[in-house]
């Protein structure tokens, strides 16, 4: 499964990580920026909430619509001359493509930035059969050049490399002999890639919203690589997910305004591009050929369930940039392209519960993912829901923990059980007492709290016994 | 007002004193508190570990013991959360949903009860000392009591307040959280511990028994000796 990054286990991941002491700087440095920038471009606004409502408008009518939209779609960017093929999985997907490619006897192609691709693991696919393919967002360069390192966040992917390390890889790969400015680091890019967009012969591009009216393309950049990669090579392949639609124009402004200013804090990109299929007559520049792949890969599978608002999603890593947890253990501790709250939502249901079995846990539920969210995903409701699902669908809990459960379960229903389980509790408690308030080795359900905080006592009298004899005492 | 004190288990076991001090000082403010035996735990710890199903026969008994009161309060946003999930939880049982619906409606936790139902900003606290407050994730966030305890704290005669930096991240309790991934909540507590102590307040005043137990854990661990107070036992000062 392409989603899926590593082999290695969650905990492992997570323990490595925090060792990491770059990474996490880095990554909390850039929460704190993110938030700071993020919280005064939607304030501008003046009325986010209703920006926020009116988005997840959208996104629902959409999702409930999404039939009609994508015929509507498929059926424009045919009118304008493009091909359009519906993927179902990873494999149909990279197999049109390389009937494509192999058509045009392509031997290289460029890409700019995109999620769904890394998702399909397009990358792979072409390599594999000998075409060399060339990544043009600067960071998606990095991740590449330093043998495919995968993404630890899905708009700034190499956010866990510092300046030395990206100087160390263009050195090893890139002949580069200068400092570790970025400026310097950026043009040296620039300078050696440059070329690639002339010679490649596919144009790769990711989909923000592809515009149903129009049968258009929407695009967003910062580095204007996507333009370069839409306007030189003679053919354009443009891979989607099938959620990644709008109606019309009006509902594209409307994702785009909520997707910029949640993802960096900016009122707008420098390249908002929005193309229509091939080159026409009296174009100057653009692709001959224009293919629009509209990929599945499990996404049906989620429409009419419980968790069908996780389409509704823009990827604007807004909640991955406010997520405490993210904020700790990166983005590659995750163990999928998809990280943070919104990968531990989406990983299972794309990937398979086998390899995500960890994620759902891996949140406090502090609710600051669905806060941020701009068209108001409940995330932590949906991760919640997955415990949920691990636990009464799948049956995945540890023996210890479902005995604790039934034990407590029971305790709970019934005072009688509560009464002498928690006075049976706080005996047993008194045996690892340290001076006689806190517990710092415990047992069973409280070991782990134990490794690296003390645990309280229980009273020997509890409130119920203090509320009952102080009301004796009034009477008397 | 004849109030009826949901207290929790985790201050019924272990905190017994933010009960005490609950039911003391709503008593100064003109209450009369009944407590009814039969109530034990919401499910809150059941139900987020995802066992939903098994949670929801603790949440009919808490419906029931409730029945019968006129308000319920409780010095834990989280608990008054959940109270406020049963009809959702319960929405294929319409019969329960309803009544889940009429505790839901009449639960308040207690800052917001003070401020916005007894209408009252100033307890008469007095308390000399330099504090931070502890923005629980549930109640702030998703409960939405966001500025009553700020009000009731402004108030406390003697007390100066200090505001806590990334006072919007989570403390790394998250109820079963906090042993499932114990490393990483080390990580967060942690992170948390050290603004607190970057304040410079020798008081951290918390309305959440569970954040409370955590962080004071943590406190305790790392010998940092900062007094931990829920803001019941603040506001209960005189």
């Amino acid at each position: 499964m392409p989603i899926k990054i590593s082999n290695n286990r969650f905990k492992d991941i997570v323990h490595s990580n925090l060792q990491d002491q770059f990474m996490r700087s880095s990554m909390s440095g850039a929460q704190d920026g993110l938030r700071l920038s993020r919280l005064k471009i939607i304030n501008e606004l003046g009325d986010w909430e209703e920006w926020r409502s009116h988005g997840e408008e959208i996104r629902k009518h959409v999702l409930e619509n999404l039939d009609y939209y994508l015929n509507e779609l498929s059926d424009n960017v045919e009118k304008l001359g493009g091909y359009v093929y519906f993927a179902e999985t990873a494999e149909e997907a990279n197999r049109y493509i390389e009937d494509v490619a192999r058509k045009k006897k392509a031997k290289k192609v460029v890409k700019s930035k995109s999620m769904v691709t890394e998702e399909i693991g397009l990358n792979k696919h072409l390599e594999a059969i000998g075409i060399e393919v060339v990544e043009t967002d600067l960071a998606e360069v990095i991740l590449q050049m330093d043998n495919n390192d995968p993404p630890s966040h899905i708009i700034t992917p190499a956010l866990h490399k510092s300046k030395e390390d990206i100087r160390k890889i263009f050195m090893e790969k890139l002949n580069y002999t200068k400092t570790s400015d970025p400026t310097e680091l950026a043009r040296h890019v620039r300078e050696t890639k440059r070329d690639d967009f002339f010679t490649a012969d596919i144009g790769i591009t990711g989909c923000n919203f592809a515009i149903a009216e129009s049968g258009s393309v929407g695009i967003v950049t910062n580095e204007g690589n996507d333009r370069l990669t839409t306007t030189i090579p003679k053919t354009q392949i443009t891979v989607m997910g099938m959620e990644r639609i709008v109606p019309t124009f009006e509902e594209f402004e409307v994702l785009v305004t909520l997707l910029i200013r949640s993802a960096i804090g900016q009122n707008i990109t420098s390249y908002v591009s929005v193309l229509s299929g091939p080159k026409r007559m009296e174009d100057v520049d653009g692709p001959e050929e224009f293919h629009l792949v509209i990929v599945d890969n499990g996404r049906s599978k989620i429409l009419g369930t419980e968790f069908q608002s996780i389409l509704h999603c823009i990827r604007c890593a807004a909640c991955i940039n406010v997520c405490p947890v993210y904020r700790h253990i990166g983005g590659q501790a995750y163990n999928s392209i998809y990280p943070g709250p919104i990968g531990i939502v989406l990983s299972p249901l794309l990937g398979g519960y086998d390899d995500f079995k960890d994620l759902p846990y891996a949140s406090s539920l502090c609710g600051a993912c669905s806060q941020a969210c701009p068209v108001k995903i409940p995330l932590h409701q949906l991760i919640h829901k997955q415990r949920q699902v691990l636990v009464e669908e799948l049956d995945e809990v540890p023996i210890q923990e479902e005995v604790l459960y039934k034990t407590f379960g029971l305790g709970g229903a019934s005072n009688v059980l509560y009464t002498t389980s928690t006075k049976m509790i706080s005996s047993l408690m008194k045996t690892f007492i340290k001076d006689k308030k806190y517990i710092s080795k415990g047992f069973g359900p409280i070991k782990e709290w134990t490794s690296n905080r003390d645990f309280p006592i229980p009273k020997s009298e509890r409130f119920r016994d203090w509320f009952e004899n102080r009301e004796r005492r009034i009477k008397e | 007002m004849k109030v009826t004190l949901f207290v929790t288990c985790v201050v019924d076991i272990f905190e017994t004193d933010i009960g005490k001090a609950t039911v003391e000082l709503l008593e100064r403010l003109g209450c009369e508190i009944d407590f009814p035996k039969k109530q034990v735990c919401c499910g809150q710890p059941f139900h987020a570990a995802g066992y939903v199903e098994r949670s929801k026969p603790m949440m009919k008994d808490m419906i029931e013991t409730f029945e019968n009161s006129e308000v319920v309060v409780t010095p834990s946003g989280s608990c008054a959360l959940m109270f406020k999930k049963y009809p959702e939880i319960l929405a294929n049982e319409p019969n329960w949903a309803k009544r889940a619906t009429t505790l839901a409606q009449k639960t308040y936790e207690l800052t917001d009860f003070i401020v916005n139902v007894l209408k009252t900003e100033n307890v008469g606290a007095k308390l000399n000392g330099v504090a931070t407050y502890h923005t629980s994730c549930q109640m702030t966030r998703l409960l939405g009591v966001k500025d009553s305890p700020s009000k009731l704290l402004s108030n406390v005669e003697g007390l100066q307040m200090k505001p806590l930096p990334y006072r919007y991240n989570c403390c790394g309790f998250g109820g079963t959280f906090a042993t499932k991934m114990a490393e990483i909540s080390e990580q967060m507590v942690d992170e948390k511990v050290n603004s607190v102590i970057e304040t410079n307040a020798d008081i951290l005043i918390a309305a959440e028994g569970g954040c409370m137990m955590n962080i004071a854990g943590r406190m305790q661990r790392r010998n940092v000796p900062i007094k931990v107070m829920h803001i019941a036992e603040v506001l209960n000062s005189h």
